[in-house]
Parts: structure tokens; sequence; C-alpha cells
């Protein structure tokens, strides 16, 4: 990505330029919604008012975003090393085997308040497991990260859906490969019940304590990337690899941490819903929230509060999305998937398609 | 195993090494050129989808062909724009393509044929069938070697016989022509092709839209076919297992025919081994089998099955000196 020649001033950069990106998302979107011909005004409410509207469908929205603040600071992480981890799936779907294993071993013992931390390790051990043999291999034999992490991906859902079917899987009584439910006491409360005494009515939504933890994990991350040591270096390694070289960077070593975090990140994701809402570890559960990263960490920029802004509008989308499905059978659910794309293209791949017309009118002029 | 079930086993690896083949060299074609294309698998669902669809509304297979070609090579030129043009990130343009594609297959279908995104099955003169070879009824009739031909060999559509020919055809434009070592340059040293006053980027837009077409093929074939009609995501991941065989294959063409075969091999046993017992193994998982090509993959990158080198200026944008 070469850096044109003009320097803008930054709120063009940080405020303009990705907010001109998103509308030419969503133009597109809106476009392919005509074509279907369906308005895509009354769209756009139709999703605002189930993604915001009522209090069930805020519950949602936040709890779609948990998953998405998650993965897509792993992804961040990642980035500001100058790594792509496509592999949040993939950790995600083991971390989810930490979590449950956690649970199942420790729930007939401990309250939730003491399993919900050990569960944390959990998710965030196998994550960053999962996510360290190809760290390893990209720091230490060359292996193209990108490819090892997406083949990652794969022999996770395999491995998972292995222990899943033929290992974990209680067997009769289940209708769908998974675990046992966990112990009820080991569940940690939703948001709607925490809040119902302070009149917040969040309805049935499946919103939990993994939100704060998210946001926690998002004020973690800015901490490490700007006020830390390590944070400098995985910085000064994505800018200049050679240059960190030089300055004395152990290269090898913040490949290495770099992904292990990115990997913790996007294993939590699996908090959420399989300890905050399904009480069990189901067949392919992220559901491709690891993907959604993705495009999180493009839009937000790679920084954490960009990540959580990003993952609410994500969030909105996805409850959004549900409700349309239901006001208008001919728009398929997967709209969000082609949205997604189409986000990750312009936020990312095209981020720059704007910034010489930007730099014309807003460049500062050579004197 | 007795030999005819082998037979059974390696026609329908035959069957299944196809489309990977066809994307395998897709990816060959643009990654040679040194533009890194993770969205084969976007392309082939475009492709797919296309056929399907035009298939049902025409009810001509080869009509559905040149749209499945048409929309693949479409979103080529989207990753070329992308990524020749605007310089942009690479992997990200590929990922973006292959949930666009994904995506808006799902939507387009759902809307136009009401079946939950699948396309209805086209009318048999909209599909590929099946051709026989010349004896291949007298062959079966002569032993074992006979059956080979009979039950292998014959028996496939016209796609299955491009495919397998694609290979051989790579190798001669690619290291017997003068495009062919231009567009190996292009991924090598784009410097030095631009000081020859080659355009580099008229070289990478070529490779994508050879690219793009190979994907159509592929897609084409999975969806009017070896099925009939278009499924959800009926790529099922195969862009990402070619992509595993384009490195295994160290990108070249006709080692990339025997790791498909091989991988269409797994994939098809796979199918056949649920449940049973080998000897002295026991039991194998049959999510082991289908996650072998990826924990080759994996051991061939980490540099322990000899060493793929890619092309050397594979997924860096060529800027022009000032």
């Amino acid at each position: 990505m070469s850096q044109p020649a003009a320097r803008l001033p930054l709120w063009v950069d940080f405020g303009l330029i990705p907010l001109l990106n998103l509308v030419a998302a969503f133009a597109v979107a809106g476009l392919v919604v005509a074509l279907i011909g369906e308005n895509p005004l009354d769209v756009a409410r139709i999703i605002l008012y189930g993604a915001f509207g009522y209090g069930e469908g805020v519950g949602f929205t936040l709890f779609y975003a948990t998953n998405f603040i998650f993965t897509g600071l792993a992804v961040a992480v990642a980035f500001h090393a100058g790594l792509f981890n496509i592999g949040g799936e993939g950790q995600a779907y083991i971390g989810g085997l930490g979590v449950a294993l956690v649970a199942l071993g420790l729930d007939p013992y401990l309250p939730w308040w003491l399993l919900a931390p050990l569960a944390v390790i959990g998710a965030a051990l196998f994550g960053a497991l999962w996510a360290w043999i190809p760290a390893v291999l990209q720091a230490k034999r060359g292996s193209h990260i990108v490819i090892t992490t997406i083949m990652f991906n794969f022999i996770a859902a395999s491995l998972m859906a292995w222990l899943l079917v033929d290992v974990l899987n209680p067997g009769a009584g289940s209708m769908s490969p998974g675990t046992r439910f966990f112990d009820a006491e080991a569940v940690p409360p939703r948001l709607s019940e925490i809040l119902a005494p302070f009149g917040v009515d969040l309805g049935g939504s499946p919103a939990n304590l993994a939100l704060v933890a998210a946001v926690l994990a998002a004020l973690g991350v800015w901490l490490l990337l700007w006020r830390t040591r390590l944070g400098y270096e995985i910085r000064a390694l994505g800018h200049n690899s050679s240059a960190a070289a030089y300055a004395g960077v152990p290269i090898a070593r913040v490949i290495i941490i770099a992904m292990l975090i990115s990997g913790a990140l996007a294993g939590m994701m699996a908090l959420n819903p399989v300890l905050g809402d399904q009480g069990r570890l189901l067949l392919e559960f992220p559901g491709g929230a690891g993907f959604v990263g993705i495009a999180v960490a493009l839009m937000g920029r790679s920084h954490p509060l960009g990540v959580i802004f990003a993952a609410l509008l994500f969030g909105m989308l996805y409850q959004g999305g549900s409700e349309l499905a239901f006001e208008k059978p001919s728009i398929s659910r997967d709209m969000l998937i082609l949205i997604q794309g189409l986000v990750i293209l312009f936020s990312g791949a095209l981020e720059n398609l704007f910034r010489p017309a930007l730099a014309r009118i807003f460049a500062p002029r050579a004197a | 195993m007795d030999w005819l079930t082998f037979l059974n086993v390696l026609d329908s690896a035959v069957r299944l090494s196809t489309p990977l083949l066809l994307a395998c060299l897709a990816g060959l074609f643009t990654e040679r050129a040194g533009v890194v294309d993770i969205g084969l698998e976007g392309k082939m669902i475009a492709g797919a989808f296309a056929a399907g669809a035009v298939a049902v509304f025409t009810g001509s297979a080869w009509i559905a062909l040149l749209a499945a070609i048409g929309a693949s090579v479409f979103f080529g030129l989207v990753h070329a724009f992308a990524c020749v043009t605007q310089r942009g990130n690479q992997i990200v343009s590929g990922v973006a393509i292959n949930f666009i594609a994904l995506g808006l297959a799902a939507v387009l279908g759902h809307s136009w044929f009401e079946q939950g995104g699948k396309t209805p099955a086209p009318p048999v003169s909209g599909r590929f069938t099946s051709i026989d070879l010349p004896y291949a009824a007298e062959a079966a009739q002569m032993g074992p070697v006979g059956r080979f031909y009979a039950d292998v060999v014959s028996g496939h559509n016209i796609l299955v016989y491009f495919a397998f020919l694609a290979p051989f055809l790579a190798w001669w434009l690619l290291s017997r022509t003068r495009f062919g070592l231009r567009l190996r340059a292009v991924g090598e040293n784009p410097a030095a092709v631009d000081t020859a006053g080659v355009s580099v980027a008229r070289l990478r837009y070529s490779g994508q839209i050879i690219c793009g077409a190979l994907c159509g093929v592929a897609g084409a074939y999975l969806a009017i076919g070896l099925n009939a009609g278009y499924l959800n995501n009926m790529t099922a991941g195969r862009g990402y297992i070619a992509l595993a065989a384009l490195i295994f294959a160290k990108w070249r063409p006709v080692p990339a025919l025997f790791v498909c075969l091989l991988f269409g091999f797994l994939d098809a046993s796979a199918n056949r081994l649920q449940g049973v017992s080998l000897p002295s193994v026991g039991v194998v998982p049959v999510q082991f089998i289908q996650a072998l090509p990826y924990i080759l993959t994996v051991i061939l990158l980490a540099g322990f099955i000899g060493k793929a080198v890619p092309p050397k200026a594979g997924g860096v944008p060529y800027v022009k000196e000032r």
C-alpha cells in the first residue's frame, strides 16, 4: 500500500475516508436490494428498527457485537504486527473447546463467578494454542501465515466435528451434535437479568457479561499497543520489519507473541455464545464471526475504539438482518454476507479509492 | 478393497479432482503473474451460480458455461482493479470477493427461484452429460485394464476431459510461448518486465482473466456437470483446497494434475472409509481423512517435505519508479 505524497488533515483520513468507503459499500448493497425489487430505504428502516427500536433488539445487537469485538480485536492486533490472521474462525472454535472443557469439568463444584474467570483462561489458552503453530511456522520457517491459518480453520472444523459427534456427545436425547448442557449454576447471568432492576428491558436477549469482558479486552489491547514496550515492538514490526530488526526488535518472538494474543482474543469470543448463551458447546457455533472480525478490523482501522464501533454496526446488521428475514421474505439472510464482503472490499482493498480526489480538495497547496 | 471397488473410488476421484484442478490452474496463472488470489472460492461460486441460473433460463449448457465464465471473469477484473490499479491488499481483496460472491449468489438465487438460495434442476440440455469413449462397452469385458478404461477413463463429461488436458496446455502456454515467459517474469521481477517496455498491469490483468475463466469452468462443472443445479455454498472450501494443491505442486501445472488427483482421491476415499476398520490402524475418523489435504499442506509449508517457493513478487503491488 503506497502512501500518496499528499498528507491529508486527520479528520479526513480517519473520519471522511472510512465514512465514504462505508457509504460506497452500502450503496452497492442498496443497488442489489433494488435489483431484486425491494426499496433500499425500507430495508434500512427495518434493519435500524430491528436493531435499536426495542429492548430485546438492542440486547441481540449487543450480543452479536460482543462476538465481533473479540474477533475484530484479534484481527486488529495481528494487523498491527503486519500479519493477516484469517484463522479467527478456527481459533474461536477451539477456544470454545477450552470453555467447554473448563465448564464440563468444574460445573458441579464451582459457582459461575468462580468458573467464568477460569473459562476466560481456557478460551484464551486454547485460542492462542491454535494460533501458536501457524505463528511458529511463520516466525521460524517463513510459512505464509495467511495460508496456514486458512488450513487451520479447516483442521479445526474437522477436529471439532469429530470431537462433538464422536467424543463429547452425550448420545441419546441430543438432537444436534454438541456437549451436554452445563449446570445452570455455572452459567453467568444475562444482562437482561442484571439490568432489569434498573428499569432496562432487554427482553429475552442473550447478551451477557461477555460484553463487559469484550470492552475490557478492547481497553487492554489499546494499553498494550500504545502504552507498552511490547506494543511498540509489535507496531514497529508491522510498519517496517527490517527497520524493526535493525532497531533490535526480536522479530520471531514478537511475531509469535502477537499471534498468541490474537488467537487468545479470537478464542475468548467463544465465551459469549458457549458459556453466556447456549450453555453448551455446539457444532459450528462460531457461525462465521471469525470472518466478520476481518471486516470489523478493517472498518475500525485496527483501533480498539474503531473496532467497538464497527462491531456494533455489524451487530446491528446481524440483528436487523434477522428482523428483515421475517418482514421481507424475498430478501435472504445471506444479504449480510454480501454486505460484509462489500465492506471488506471498500474499506480494505479499495481503501484509497477516494483518496486522490480528496487530496486534490483538502491537501495543503505545495508552496 | 477389490479391483471393482477401487475403480469405483478412482472414478469418483477423477470427478472430484476436476474442479480442484481447474481452480488450481486458475490460481497458478494469477500467482505466477504476481497477484495472490485467495478469492478462487468466490469466483467458483460466481461461476457455479451463473451456470445454474442460466441453464435454467436458457436450457443450454454451453450458454450457461459462457455465463459462468463471464461472472467469474467479472470478479477477476474486480480483483485486478483492486490489486493492480488501486494497489490494494491482495489478500483482503480475495477475502472480500469470497464473501461478495457467496452472499450475492444466495440473495439473487433466493429472490429469483424462491428455493432458499438453490437453483432448480436445469433440463438435461442444460447440463454436461457423460460421454462414452469409443469401445468402452467392449473394453469392459476385457479384464482389469479394460475395466479401468471403461470405468475410470470413459464416461465423464466434456469438462472433465478439458480439465485433464488443461495442465498440459498451461505448461505449453507458460513455458513455450512469449506470453507465458512474460507472465512468469512479471511474477518474479516486474521491474525488469517494465524496463523491457512491457506493461506489468496488462499482464497481471491477463492473469486474472485467465484465472477467472478457469474458475468459471470449475464452477460450471460443479453446478451443471457434477450436480444438477446450484446449491448454497456448493464449492464447500474447494477454492482453498485448490490453493493448497497449488502450493503442493509448487506453482507448476503438470504436478498440479497429480496433486489434485491425490486430493480428489482422499476426498473420494473419505466417503468410502466411513466406519471401515483398516488393518493395523483401526477405524480412522472420516474427519481426519477430510482434514488430510490441509494437514499435508501445513507440513509442506513448514518445509518438511521439500520446499515450496512462491513466485518472488507475489502479493506485492508494482509501483513504477518515479
